[in-house]
Formats: C-alpha cells, structure tokens, sequence
C-alpha cells in the first residue's frame, strides 16, 4: 500500500479542499456578484455618481429692479460652475421653492443696489440659505461669496473707483495650494476608500457564508468524520478567498488609474503588503462569524454589522474621523477599515510614506491575530 | 466477545441543555465486525446522537466510547481513519460534479495513484455511477445521492462504516439495492452500523438495537425479540368493506395488543398466546382466520406496550356523509412539462365518495407533481382536475374550500402556540366568530391537546405536532383529504394513531388521497395508483396488486415486492412509439 508521508497528506487536504473550494465558487452565481460585479458597480458609483464636491446648486436670484449692475451680478452667478439660477423680481415667488428645497439658497439684489452703489455708499445683498443641511449652507455661502468677491474685483476695475475694491479691507491675500490632490477631486480620494469597501465585501461576506453553508447542507459533518484537521480546513477557506480578494483587489486598483485616472503613487510592494494585512483580517472575521452562527442567514446580517457598515462609516472613507465624537473616535481605532483606508489613500495619493503605513500595517496585523486566533480557536472538529 | 467488537459503547450519557431529558441515557453496547447492527428507533429516540457519538463527532458527558482501540475523546486521527460516516443527506457537495466529490474524499483520505484508480473502478461499478461522472451531485435522484454518498464513504475501505437513516426519502428498489451492497461489504468483514425508522429494515439486520428515549429496550438478534410474539400475530382475510369497522372494534377488546389493516385484511396481534380473536363477536364469522408470520413491527409495537386503543373521538365528532358510488375527486388527462421535461404523462384517476387512494412511486416518478396538481398548488400543462364537483383550475377557491391538505414536512408556526396555529388556520380557511370557538375546541378535545394550547408548536413533540398539523387542516370540516408522506419518520404507535383517526373520517364519508413512501401505509389504501416516470403504469387494490405480481417461487409478495416488480416490469417493455 502506498503510503504518503504525513506532510504530503497534509498538503494533499489543502489541495483538494482549496480545489473543492475554487469549484464551488466557479458554480456558484452569488459568488459571482459578490466578487465580480459589486467591485465594478462600487467603483463606478463612486467614480461616477458620488461627489462630495457640491456643483449645479439650484440657487434663486432676486433682481427688484434691473439695473446693468444687477445685469452683472447676473452674469457672474451664471458664470459660475457652481450655480443653477433662476432668476425672479419678487422674493416672494422663490420663498415657496426655498422651503420645499428645490433651491438651496436665494441671494436679493435690492431695488436700490445701483442707486447706493453710484451714491459709493455700501451697497448690501442678501443672501438667504436653506440651512436644514449645514453642510450645504456653508458651501452655497461660501461659494456665493467668491462669486461676490470676484464681481467687486471687475466692477472697481471697470469702474475706477465708483466700487471700492476689496483689497482695501487690507492687504492678506490667501492663495492656497492643495497638496497630493491639486484639483481638489472627491473621486481621487473615495476611488480609494471604495477599494477598501470592496475588500470588506469580499473577505467577509463571501467568507461568511461558506462555513455557515456547510453546516447547513450537512457537509460538515462528512468533511469532520474524515482525517482533515483543522489546519486543513481553515487553510482549504482562506487560501482560495485571499487569492480571490486580491484579485478583485489588482483589478479595481487598475480600473482606478486607468478608467478614473486617479494617480498611483505608491509601490505595489507596499500596497501587496498593506492588503494582505487587512485582507486576512476581514477572511478570519468572515469565517469566524460563520462558524459561530452556523446559518447563512444570520452570517449575512452579522458581516454586514461588523464589517461592511463600520467600514463605510467609521473608516474615513466618508466621514472625517476627527470630526467624530470621541467615544466613536475611539471605536475606529478597533475598525480594521479605518487603517486600509488611510493606507490606500496614501499610497494613492502621497506614496510609500511608511510613517503612516507602518503603524497602520501593525494596527492591522494585531487585529489579524486576533481575529485568527478566535478563529482557530472557534473551530472545532467536533459538531460540539 | 470484547475482543473483537470495533466499537465498545459503555454507559454513555448525552445531554443537551441541562433541563431537557438525556438524549442517550446510559447506554451500552458492542458493535461487531462482519455484520450489519441496526439502529432502529422512532424520531428523537437518540439515534443521530449515538452516531455522531460513534463518529467521535461528539463525546459523551458520562462513559467511554471506544472505537477500534482508541477512546473518542482523545487523539482523533487514529479514529478517522478506522470509521467512514455517512450522513443524513449524504454530506455529498452537489454543486460539483460525481467525479469531483470523489476526488475530494480521496485527497482528504490520502488514497493515491493506483491505490485511487483500482478505488474508483470498484466504486462507480458498484454503484453504477459510471456513466454520471461529469453530472452535479445535486442533479441525481435520490438513490443515485445516497449510492454516491456511500461510495464517498467507501474511498478507503473502513473497518467501521456508520451509515446514518440512508434509506429516508430513498424509494425501495434503491433501498433494495442498497442492501445488496451493504451485505458485499459485511462479507469483507467491514463492521456496519445502520440506523433507521423503517422497521422493516430490521430484520435484515444481524443485530438490532432498539432506542426508545435514548435507552436500548432491546439488543440482540432480530429474531428473538419477533420471537416473543410468535403465535400471537393472526389475519383476518377477506374482509372487503369492512375491514375499517372491525380494526376499530377488535382494539377496544383487550385482548388485542396491536391491529393494523392489510389491503383487505386486519392483522391482529394477540395479548396471549394460544387465544385467536373470536370472529363471532365482531359479526365476521364468515372472514377466513390464518395465524400469520411475526414481523419485527408487531413486537416493537407489543414491546412499547401495544397500539394506542379506543375509536378515533373524530367518529364522534366529524359530520357523517353516507358513502356512495360518487366520483368525488377526479384526474382527467392531467400533463405537465417542465421545458422539454414531462413530468407528468396523461395521468388519470377517480376517487370515490369515503374511498382512500394511495399515490406511489420512486423518487423524481411525477408523483409529487400529480399531487402538486391536484391541491391546485401547480397548473397543469393540459387535462383537469375537479374536487368535490368544482374544476381546481377554473373555481380553485371553491375547490379549495372544500379540501384540507397536510404537507409532507410539518408546516406549521414552530414559533407560535398552537392555540395561535389552530386560530390562524381556522382563520384562513373563513372560519370566524363563534364557528372558529366551535371549530377549535372541537380539535382541541379530539386530539387532546388542550394541556399544549400555551406551547409553542415547535417545541411539542412528535406525535402532537401530527396531530396539530391533522386538527388545522380538519378544521373546516373537509370533505376531500390530501395528505403528502403524512407519518415519513413517525413511530409506529404514532402512525397507528395517525390512521385511527383517518379511517375514522374515512368511514364518514370523507375521501382521502395520500402520498407515502411507507408500503405499510399503503396497505391502508383502498387503491392505489403506482407512478412511474410520468405514468400511472398500475392501478389497484393493493391485495390486486400484490396478485398481479404473483409466481410460483413468490406465493405470497408483499406490496414492496409488488412495487419493484412492476416497476422492473415496466422498465423492460420496450419503449412505445
């Protein structure tokens, strides 16, 4: 009888469980949309459709009386990328729209702007916004004023005089530069984050329905009563997940650069390493969630959880961290997520800046160990 | 004897939760190499348990377990790879193919090379599977799941091979088959453990071993325990219409511990030996009186201290509609085509007013598509089906209304009480008011479950939740009766009670129509139709039945010889153009 050293058996399980592992996902649709069309569909969301960038904001402008000023005014809110206008000579006819938010916000040119402005007294415009989301308001504000300030700019050299230029209120000028991300396009930093979103998804969702599947379809208990241990087993789950997730990884990390042309500036050594990292953190959370729920079902909403919604909103992908309280701050400091986005966004952005990726990547590989050794320890080879 | 017995069992306990009873409650016992030790005992009585306890899948809270030398609870290795496992539902993949499921027990069981190719001849020729090996495991019938299943169990010859309720929802020629290769490997001197509801299945065992609530009430040969009711066990033939009527009255008598109906006989099982029923009494004394052979089932039955006794309280509580030559269910042509798959071929059959008809067939036959059909639960590619004079199709409310149906799994509210499942179904079937009280408490005392009403209807036992599921679907006091596997992995005294309160509604007038694996539950029908790849290929009486089936070596077939021949029979016929 031919008899195999122990190591080759061993190796023999890995093999044919990884391989039985492939097989399954190959046949398996769900799979499919987990790993295949959810990445592209999330990045182009977030490459197309999610901009945290306010553009095209619906903005009412009262004109009381049309004077060639007010005509410019005019001109420089249509000008601006920033603004859709309508334009109307009674406030009363936008108050209605402002309340029911189809206009953000609605500036007032009064009937004696031009008068005032030929007298050189200060001449006021009223700007109301709808401050229901104050993030919004702040922005229609702000961007209302550059319009503001870049008109007074053409109107005193135009004038000579008659508008006193802003200059005058003194002399600071702020210039700013934007490092990393010089024009200042959400997309360069949520491609990224969505990177990290994509791997949550697939290390823990998909994870977290195999060992729960097997329990219920009675498979378990055949693989149990056979020699595989428990190495074997939890070895036969990871490797084929971990090679699927940095694909999908590779792959999104390619459509980034070449589709949405978000700059890579990192090393790919770095980015392997970061992954890797975070990528078997989010398969031992997958697995470990499946063998303790034993039912896909109650695997699915708990990945969901303790993954994929801490890692939208308590990773930075969306929301500042520092701008949380700090009961919540803290918590992030637990989020495997919060410390890949950071990483991705640096090494996309900045590069290998191992001030930021070295403590992130031990972060990460604390929490792995963690994770892994609940896993293991979780696993039993018993159905007890 | 301890010598050579592969698996020392002694006085293991199991629990789970620290309320419940003990699920194995200090058992004992050896099991020995070359023979086939059945595990034989009602849902619940712990068998699962004991196996998973043999498969060192789980250890015992008190005792020892020892498998081929080695202790359960220590190193495992040794054990696995002494004992192959199949479980309830094979543990088979079938999102891959034959071939590749083999593949995988051979990579975890080390068997290589040569050792692998000699491995896979053997197996898929005595299996049969050779053609199938690129087909999904999924794809595969019943029986070609549990042969595949076993040949993944059987990649490395085990010395122990515990085989897990392998004959549930299989049909009986794949039953019969399996048999076959059972006893090929116990003739190696493989050691088998075969665990079962099926009482039949016990005789063709070496030993059994007999759970009732994790307790053995019975170790040993199969033979001794029949031998306790040797000359005790009669026939009453040809009793025709009346068989019903003198089961009812030969279990009031004491002197009777067990009766079940056999085509058109009552067998009776007697308390002494030495005293036959007395005919005269029950006003058959023209009826033929035969002592007949002893089967395991009547002393399982004799063993838990006999049937459950005393008329059905539905006889008394159930509406009476006098039998007549009425067609009251009726099946005209009825097709069905799944894509470029029939199903169901031209299936045609009548039901009479007060009449049971018994539906069978192996697995994938179309039989459950017909019964599908006929609830209204599937539309018929062609034909029609009417229900107490209302075509299902054309006026299914109407047709509905007059139909109560129990499914073949219990499908009730686990997680509502059964007061709240007995209001719900009273509910949807528009009973409101004070005919829902009547209605309820009506079921409540026929089937005593007033101590229940508070429980959950998950968590009552067995034998109460068929009873639940029987009272919700009698409840709008139906005329017609569908009933799919209604007692599949019910204990006999459970199944005796079961068909005690259906010959009751039988006898008043209601016509049952009901799907059944069991050939025992079969022999209760007063017809039966036999489905095959689509067609009914038989129709009859069961004792017809048995007769159409009947040779010179074969004097007496049983209905399970019956259904294999004339499905043999049918396979052989060439193929009609």
């Amino acid at each position: 009888m031919a008899q195999e050293s122990k190591q080759r058996a061993w190796l023999r399980r890995v093999i044919g469980l990884v391989r039985k592992e492939i097989l399954q996902v190959r046949r398996d649709a769900s799979s499919y949309l987990i790993a295949g069309v959810m990445p592209l569909l999330l990045l182009f969301i977030y490459g197309y459709g999610v901009t945290l960038d306010l553009r095209r904001i619906p903005l009412a402008l009262v004109i009381e009386r049309s004077t060639p000023e007010a005509e410019t005014m005019l001109a420089s809110f249509r000008n601006s990328p920033y603004f859709d206008v309508v334009v109307t000579h009674h406030r009363a006819n936008v108050e209605d729209r402002l309340v029911a938010g189809t206009v953000k916000g609605v500036v007032v040119i009064a009937d004696d702007f031009a008068d005032r402005i030929a007298r050189g007294e200060t001449a006021p415009i009223q700007v109301i916004v709808d401050g229901s989301d104050p993030n919004t308001a702040g922005l229609v504000f702000n961007y209302v004023q550059g319009v503001w300030a870049n008109w007074l700019d053409i109107a005193s050299i135009e004038r000579r005089g008659t508008v006193a230029p802003r200059q005058t209120i003194g002399t600071v000028v702020i210039d700013p530069r934007y490092w990393f991300n010089p024009d200042v396009r959400s997309q360069n930093f949520l491609i990224p984050g969505s990177v990290a979103i994509i791997m949550t998804l697939i290390g823990t969702l998909l994870t977290a329905l195999v060992v729960a599947r097997e329990w219920e379809r009675g498979t378990i208990e055949a693989l149990m009563a056979t020699p595989m241990g428990r190495s074997e087993f939890l070895l036969g789950k990871l490797i084929p997940y971990y090679v699927l997730g940095m694909a999908a990884m590779g792959i999104s990390v390619v459509t980034a650069v070449q589709v949405f042309h978000v700059p890579y500036r990192g090393s790919v050594f770095a980015l392997l390493v970061v992954s890797s990292t975070f990528l078997i953190a989010m398969l031992s959370l997958g697995l470990l969630i499946s063998t303790i729920t034993r039912n896909q079902f109650a695997a699915s909403q708990a990945a969901l959880l303790t993954a994929f919604l801490p890692a939208f909103e308590l990773s930075g992908f969306i929301f500042e961290i520092d701008a949380m309280p700090r009961p919540i701050r803290l918590i992030t400091y637990l989020m495997p997520a919060r410390y890949f986005v950071s990483s991705l966004q640096t090494l996309f952005l900045a590069g290998d800046v191992w001030s930021v990726l070295g403590p992130a990547t031990l972060a990460l590989v604390a929490i792995s160990t963690v994770l892994l050794t609940l896993l293991v320890r979780n696993t039993r080879m018993r159905l007890e | 004897m301890a010598d050579d017995a592969l698996v020392v069992v002694e006085g293991i306990v199991k629990r789970f939760g620290r309320q419940a009873p003990p699920a194995i409650d200090h058992l004992n016992l050896q099991i020995r190499p070359g023979e086939v030790t059945g595990l034989v005992g009602p849902d619940g009585a712990g068998k699962t348990t004991l196996m998973r306890l043999l498969a060192a899948l789980m250890t015992p809270e008190e005792g020892r377990v020892t498998i081929c030398g080695h202790d359960t609870t220590g190193d495992l290795a040794p054990v696995r790879q002494s004992l192959s496992y199949m479980p309830q539902r094979f543990g088979l993949y079938e999102d891959l193919t034959v071939q590749e499921n083999l593949d995988l027990y051979s990579d975890l069981r080390g068997v290589i090379g040569r050792q692998r190719r000699d491995a896979y001849d053997r197996l898929l020729g005595f299996t049969a599977l050779g053609p199938f090996t690129d087909r999904l495991a999924g794809k595969l019938s019943g029986g070609m799941k549990q042969k595949l299943g076993l040949a993944c169990s059987l990649i490395q010859t085990p010395r122990l091979l515990l085989l897990d309720e392998p004959s549930v929802g299989v049909d009986p020629i794949s039953r019969r088959e399996l048999w076959q290769m059972v006893y090929d490997l116990v003739d190696q001197g493989i050691g088998v453990v075969w665990s079962t509801a099926y009482l039949d299945e016990a005789e063709r065992c070496a030993t059994v071993v007999l759970l009732n609530e994790g307790r053995a009430i019975y170790q040993g040969p199969p033979k001794e325990l029949t031998a306790r009711v040797a000359d005790r066990t009669y026939l009453i033939e040809n009793l025709g219409d009346r068989r019903r009527q003198v089961l009812t009255r030969a279990l009031e008598e004491p002197s009777v511990v067990d009766g079940v109906i056999q085509g058109s006989s009552v067998r009776l099982v007697m308390t002494e030996v030495g005293k036959p029923p007395r005919l005269a009494d029950w006003g058959v004394d023209q009826a033929k009186l035969t002592a007949a052979t002893p089967s395991f089932e009547d002393a399982f039955v004799d063993l838990l201290g006999g049937a459950p006794k005393g008329e059905s309280a539905l006889a008394s509580n159930c509406e009476r509609r006098l039998p007549s030559q009425e067609t009251v269910v009726e099946a005209r042509n009825l097709t069905k085509r799944f894509g470029d798959f029939t199903a169901a071929d031209n299936i045609s059959f009548r039901i009479g007013r007060g009449e049971i008809f018994g539906l069978l067939g192996p697995n994938g036959a179309g039989k459950s598509t017909t019964f599908k059909m006929m609830c209204g639960l599937l539309r018929p590619t062609s034909g029609a089906a009417k229900v107490a004079g209302y075509d299902l199709y054309r006026a299914g409310g109407a047709a509905r209304r007059r139909l109560g149906y129990m499914a073949q799994k219990f499908s009730l509210y686990g997680d509502l009480s059964v007061r709240q499942n007995l209001r719900f179904f009273s509910g949807v079937y528009g009973l409101a008011g004070a005919a829902q009280q009547v209605a309820i408490a009506r079921m409540v005392e026929t089937f005593k479950l007033g101590p229940l009403l508070d429980h959950d209807a998950g968590t009552i036992p067995l034998g109460f939740k068929q009873r639940l599921a029987l009272a919700c679907a009698l409840m709008h006091d139906p005329a017609v009766l569908f009933l799919d596997e209604p007692t599949s992995g019910v204990d006999p005294i459970t199944r005796r009670e079961f068909w005690s309160h259906i010959n009751a509604m039988v006898e008043h007038g209601v016509t049952v129509m009901v799907t059944t694996h069991f050939l025992d539950e079969a022999e209760y029908c007063d017809r039966i139709g036999l489905v095959y790849q689509g067609h009914m290929i038989a129709e009859g009486s069961p004792d017809s039945l048995k007769e159409s089936v009947q040779t010179a070596d074969r004097l007496e077939p049983t209905l399970e010889d019956a259904f294999i021949e004339l499905v043999e029979a049918y396979d052989r016929q060439p193929v009609a153009s």
